[in-house]
C-alpha cells in the first residue's frame, strides 16, 4: 500500500471514530428518553431480524469484493458488489416500510420525546446506509468505466471500511433499541 | 421564497440599516479597489482557489480580524446601553435587540474569530513547523476554510434579512424551541454553527493526520515544537468534541422543524438534556480555543528567552491532561441543575484538578524566562500581559468550581467577567503573539513594533477597566444579559466599563494601523529567521516557497532549527522535483453552496435549500473523478527559486 493511501486511510479511520461519536450521543439521547416509556408495542421484531440478516450478509458480500479487488478480477469485484447495492437498498427499503407503518398506526416522530430518539437514532443509520449505497453506485460506475486505477482501490477500501462500520453501529441499535425496547 | 418576504428586512430600524449600509459600501469600496487594480483574477487564482496551507491560513486569519471586529462592535452597543439604561432612561436598544446582539457576540467571538484565527494560525504553522512539505489534504484544507466563511456569511447576512437568535450563544431549550422563539433568528444560529462545525472537524482531522504521518525524518513525538503538541491535543478535542454539538444542534433543528420533542417542555422532551449536550461539546470548546494559545506562548517564551523551554515534557502531560480533564467537567456550567450534592462535589472537584496542569504550564513559562536574556519583543508583551491577567482568571475559576459559591454567583456578572478574564488573554492574547512572532514569516514583511506596544497597552489597560468592575458587579448582584435595570449603584461600575471598552477600542485601532504601515509603501522586508528562532519554520525563506522545503530537514533535536544553525547550515547539492497541488475552485463552491442551502432552511425555501444540497453532491463527485490533482515542480525551477530568494 502505497504512503499517500494509508494516509488516507488513516484519515478515514479518524472520520469515522468522529462519527461514532455522534452516534453516542444519539444513543445517550434515547437512554435518556427510554425512562418514559418503550416501544415495545410497536416494534416488529420479525421485520428488524430481517432487516439485519441483510446488513449482515450485504457486508459479508462487500468483503468478497474486496477479496476479487486484491486479485484485480474487476467484473467479479462488481459483481460482489452490486450483490451488496442489493442487500443494502432491501434494508433501506424494509426500514422506510417499517418507518410509514409506525407514522401511520400513529407512532411517529412527533408523537413524544420517546418517539423522536427512536425515529432519529434509527433514521440516522439508515441515512449513512443510504449515503453509502450512492458512494457504493457512483464507485461502481467508476469502475466500470475507467477500471481498477489505484485510487479507485484506495477508495473502495475506504468503502468497506465504513459499511463494516455501519454494520457494527446497527448492532448496537439493534441491541438497546430493539432487543432491550421489546423486553421491557 | 419561503417564508421570505421584503418585511424581513429591517428599515425601520436606523442603527441596524446604518450598519448593512456601512458594511455594504465597504464590500463595494472593497471590490472597486480590487477592480481599478485589475486584481480579480489574481485574487482568484493565488488565493481564493489556493490549496497552500499559508495562504488559506492567511485567509482564516482575515477572516477572523473581519469576525473580531464585527463581535467588537456588538460589544460597543451592549456597553453603551448597559452605562446609559438605568431607571427612567431606557438607552437606545430595545430589549429583543440587545438580546440579538448578546447572542451574536458570544457566537462570533468563539466561533467566527477565536476558531478561525487558531486554525489559521495552525495553518501557517504547523507544516513548516515538521518540517512538511504539505498538510495531508490540502483540498480537504480549502473545503474548511469555505465552510467556516459561508457559515460567517450566514451570521452577517441576519443583519439584514430577519433576526439573529436572542437565545443567548448558548441557546437553551426550551427557550430555543419553536414556542419561544418562532421567528427564524435560531435558525440562523443553527445552521451557522452547523456549518462551521463540520469545517472545524475537518481541520481536526486534516491537522491530526498531517501531525501524526507528516513529521521530517528524525522528529520524533518528543521532538516536537510545543506548538504542535498543543494542536495535536487541540485535534484530539475537537474530534471528540464537535459530533456532540452537531447531534444537540441537529436535534435542536428537528424540534423546530419537524414538530419532534427532543427539548420542548412537553410531550415528554428533556429541556436539561440540551443543555448537557451543549456543554459536553462547549467545555472542550473552551480548551480547544485556549490550548492553541497555550502553545504559542510556550514558543514565544522560549524563543524570546533564548533558552530551551523549561519542563518540556512536563509541558506536553500538562497539555494531556488538560485533554481528558476538559471532558469531564461540563457539569459546572448548570450546578444548578440539581443533580444532587454528589454530583455536583464530583464536578466541582474535577473542575478544580484542572488548575493543578495550568499552574504546572505557568511555572514553565515562567521559569523558562528566569536567567534567560528576555528579548521585550511585541510577543513577548502580549506573553507577559497574559501571564498576570490571566493567573487572576484562573483563580476566580476556582472560586466559581465550588457549587456553594456558583449558587450565589451563576448567571451574574462575576461569571462574564471570569470567562471573558480567560479567553482575551488565554486566547486572544495568545492569538495576538502568534500573529506577531509568525506575521514575517507568513508574509515576508516585519510587523511594527511601534504600534504594536501602543496597542498592547491600550488592550491590557482597557482589559482591566471593562472587566474588573464585573467582578464588582457580580458580588452586588447584577444578572448577566440586562437591557436595563433599576439599580443606581451598578451604573458607575458600568460606565467605568464602558470607558474600559473605549480603550480596547484604540488597541484595535492601532493594531489596524500597525498592519497598514507593516504592509505600506514604507513596509520593511523580513529576513528568513528574523527572531533568532528554534524551530523549523525559520530555517525556510520568508515568505515561504510554495513547497516550503526544497529538501526535507533531517531533524536531531528539540530546537531542530537551533542545532542546525549550530551546526552550520549547508545550501543543498542537488535538489528534485516536488509535488504540489494544484489550485482548484471547488472548495469555494462547496462554500458557497453551503451558504445556499443554509440559507433556504432558514427561510424555508425548499427548493433552494435543496438544489445547493444537491450542487454540493455533484461537486464532491466530480472532485472524486479528477485524476491530476496535482503537479510538478521541476528541480531546475525548485533551484532558480532556492537561489533566487533563499539564504539557504
Ligand atoms: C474585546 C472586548 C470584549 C468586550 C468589551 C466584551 C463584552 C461583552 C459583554 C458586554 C457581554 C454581555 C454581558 C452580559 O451578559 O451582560 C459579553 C458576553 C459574551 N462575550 Fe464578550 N466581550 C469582549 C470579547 C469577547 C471575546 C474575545 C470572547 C470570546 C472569545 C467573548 C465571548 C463572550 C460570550 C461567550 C458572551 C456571552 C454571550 C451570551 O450571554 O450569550 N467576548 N461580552
Ligand atoms: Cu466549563
Amino acid at each position: 500500500m502505497s504512503s499517500e493511501t494509508r494516509t488516507r486511510e488513516f484519515g478515514f479511520w479518524i472520520y469515522l471514530m468522529t462519527d461514532l461519536i455522534l452516534f453516542t450521543s444519539l444513543f445517550a439521547t434515547y437512554a435518556v428518553m427510554a425512562r418514559e416509556g418503550s416501544i415495545s408495542a410497536i416494534v416488529d421484531l420479525r421485520q428488524v431480524f430481517l432487516e439485519t440478516m441483510l446488513l449482515l450478509s450485504s457486508s459479508a458480500t462487500c468483503a468478497v469484493a474486496m477479496v476479487f479487488m486484491e486479485r484485480r478480477k474487476k467484473e467479479t469485484m462488481l459483481f460482489w458488489l452490486a450483490a451488496t447495492f442489493l442487500l443494502g437498498s432491501g434494508f433501506v427499503f424494509i426500514e422506510i416500510g417499517e418507518f410509514a407503518r409506525m407514522i401511520r398506526e400513529g407512532y411517529g416522530p412527533q408523537r413524544n420525546g420517546l418517539f423522536s430518539a427512536f425515529f432519529t437514532l434509527v433514521g440516522t443509520h439508515g441515512l449513512h446506509v443510504s449515503m453509502g449505497l450512492l458512494w457504493m453506485l457512483v464507485t461502481m460506475m467508476q469502475t466500470w468505466m475507467t477500471g481498477l486505477s489505484s485510487s479507485l482501490q484506495s477508495r473502495m477500501s475506504r468503502l468497506a471500511m465504513f459499511w463494516h462500520f455501519l454494520d457494527i453501529v446497527w448492532i448496537c441499535v439493534f441491541t438497546e433499541v430493539y432487543l432491550l425496547g421489546s423486553l421491557s | 421564497m419561503g417564508k421570505l418576504t421584503f418585511s424581513a428586512i429591517p428599515i425601520d430600524n436606523p442603527i441596524i440599516m446604518s450598519a448593512v449600509v456601512c458594511a455594504i459600501l465597504i464590500a463595494i469600496w472593497i471590490g472597486h479597489e480590487i477592480t481599478k487594480r485589475k486584481r480579480w483574477s489574481w485574487l482568484w487564482n493565488e488565493w481564493l482557489t489556493s490549496l497552500d496551507h499559508k495562504k488559506i491560513g492567511i485567509m482564516y486569519v482575515v477572516l477572523a480580524i473581519v469576525m473580531l471586529v464585527r463581535g467588537f462592535f456588538d460589544a460597543i452597543l451592549m456597553r453603551l446601553q448597559q452605562a446609559m439604561a438605568e431607571g427612567s432612561s431606557h438607552g437606545f436598544l430595545p430589549p429583543g435587540h440587545f438580546d440579538q446582539i448578546f447572542s451574536a457576540h458570544g457566537t462570533i467571538m468563539i466561533l467566527f474569530a477565536a476558531m478561525p484565527f487558531l486554525v489559521g494560525l495552525m495553518n501557517i504553522a504547523i507544516p513548516l513547523q515538521i518540517g512538511a512539505r504539505d498538510v495531508a489534504f490540502p483540498f480537504l484544507n480549502s473545503v474548511s476554510l469555505w465552510l467556516t466563511a459561508s457559515a460567517a456569511m450566514l451570521v452577517m447576512v441576519s443583519l439584514g434579512v430577519g433576526d439573529f437568535s436572542k437565545a443567548g450563544w448558548s441557546g437553551y431549550a426550551p427557550l430555543s424551541e419553536l414556542g419561544f422563539s418562532p421567528d427564524v433568528g435560531v435558525d440562523y444560529w443553527t445552521w451557522a454553527l452547523q456549518i462551521a462545525g463540520i469545517g472545524s472537524l475537518l481541520s481536526g482531522i486534516n491537522f491530526l493526520v498531517t501531525i501524526l504521518r507528516m513529521r521530517a525524518p528524525g522528529m520524533t513525538l518528543m521532538r516536537m515544537p510545543i506548538f504542535v503538541w498543543a494542536t495535536f491535543f487541540t485535534n484530539m478535542l475537537m474530534l471528540a468534541a464537535f459530533p456532540v454539538l452537531t447531534a444537540a444542534l441537529a436535534m435542536l433543528s428537528l424540534d423546530r422543524y419537524l414538530g419532534m420533542h427532543f427539548f420542548t417542555a412537553d410531550h415528554g422532551g428533556n429541556p436539561m438534556l440540551y443543555v448537557n449536550l451543549f456543554w459536553i461539546w462547549g467545555h472542550p470548546e473552551v480548551y480547544i480555543v485556549i490550548l492553541p494559545a497555550f502553545g504559542i506562548f510556550s514558543e514565544v517564551v522560549a524563543t524570546f528567552s533564548s533558552k530551551r523551554i523549561f519542563g518540556y515534557e512536563s509541558l506536553v502531560y500538562a497539555t494531556g491532561a488538560i485533554t481528558v480533564l476538559s471532558f469531564a467537567v461540563w457539569l459546572h456550567h448548570f450546578f444548578t441543575m440539581g443533580a444532587g450534592a454528589d454530583v455536583n462535589a464530583a464536578f466541582g472537584i474535577a473542575t478544580m484538578l484542572i488548575a493543578i496542569p495550568t499552574g504546572v504550564k505557568i511555572f514553565n513559562w515562567l521559569f523558562t524566562m528566569y536567567r534567560g536574556r528576555v528579548r521585550f519583543a511585541s510577543p513577548m508583551y502580549w506573553t507577559l500581559g497574559f501571564l498576570t491577567t490571566f493567573a487572576i482568571g484562573g483563580m476566580t475559576g476556582v472560586l466559581l468550581s465550588l457549587p456553594p459559591a456558583d449558587f450565589v454567583l451563576h448567571n451574574s456578572l462575576f461569571l462574564v467577567a471570569h470567562f471573558h478574564n480567560m479567553l482575551i488573554p488565554g486566547a486572544l492574547f495568545g492569538y495576538f503573539a502568534g500573529f506577531s512572532y509568525w506575521f514575517p514569516k507568513a508574509t515576508g514583511f516585519m510587523l511594527d513594533e511601534k504600534w504594536g506596544k501602543r496597542a498592547f497597552w491600550c488592550w491590557i489597560c482597557g482589559f482591566y477597566l471593562a472587566f474588573m468592575p464585573l467582578y464588582v458587579l457580580g458580588f452586588l448582584g447584577m444578572p448577566r444579559r440586562m437591557e436595563h435595570y433599576a439599580n443606581p449603584a451598578w451604573q458607575p461600575w458600568l460606565i467605568l466599563a464602558a470607558f474600559g471598552t473605549l480603550l480596547i477600542f484604540f488597541g484595535i485601532l492601532f493594531q489596524g494601523i500597525q498592519i497598514a504601515t507593516s504592509l505600506g509603501p514604507k513596509r520593511r522586508a523580513a529576513d528568513p529567521d528574523p527572531w533568532d528562532g528554534r524551530t523549523l519554520e525559520w530555517a525556510t525563506s520568508s515568505p515561504p516557497p510554495s513547497y516550503n522545503f526544497a529538501v526535507l530537514p533531517e531533524v536531531k533535536d528539540r530546537d531542530a532549527f537551533l542545532e542546525m544553525k549550530r551546526a552550520g547550515i549547508h545550501s543543498p547539492t542537488r535538489y528534485e522535483d516536488i509535488e504540489i497541488p494544484k489550485g482548484s475552485a471547488k472548495g469555494a463552491f462547496i462554500g458557497a453552496s453551503s451558504f445556499a442551502c443554509g440559507f433556504g432552511l432558514v427561510w424555508h425555501i425548499w427548493w433552494l435549500a435543496a438544489m445547493a444540497a444537491l450542487l454540493i453532491l455533484l461537486i464532491v463527485i466530480s472532485r472524486s473523478m479528477e485524476e491530476e490533482t496535482m503537479t510538478i515542480l521541476p528541480s531546475g525551477e525548485v533551484k532558480r527559486i532556492e537561489e533566487a530568494g533563499h539564504v539557504l
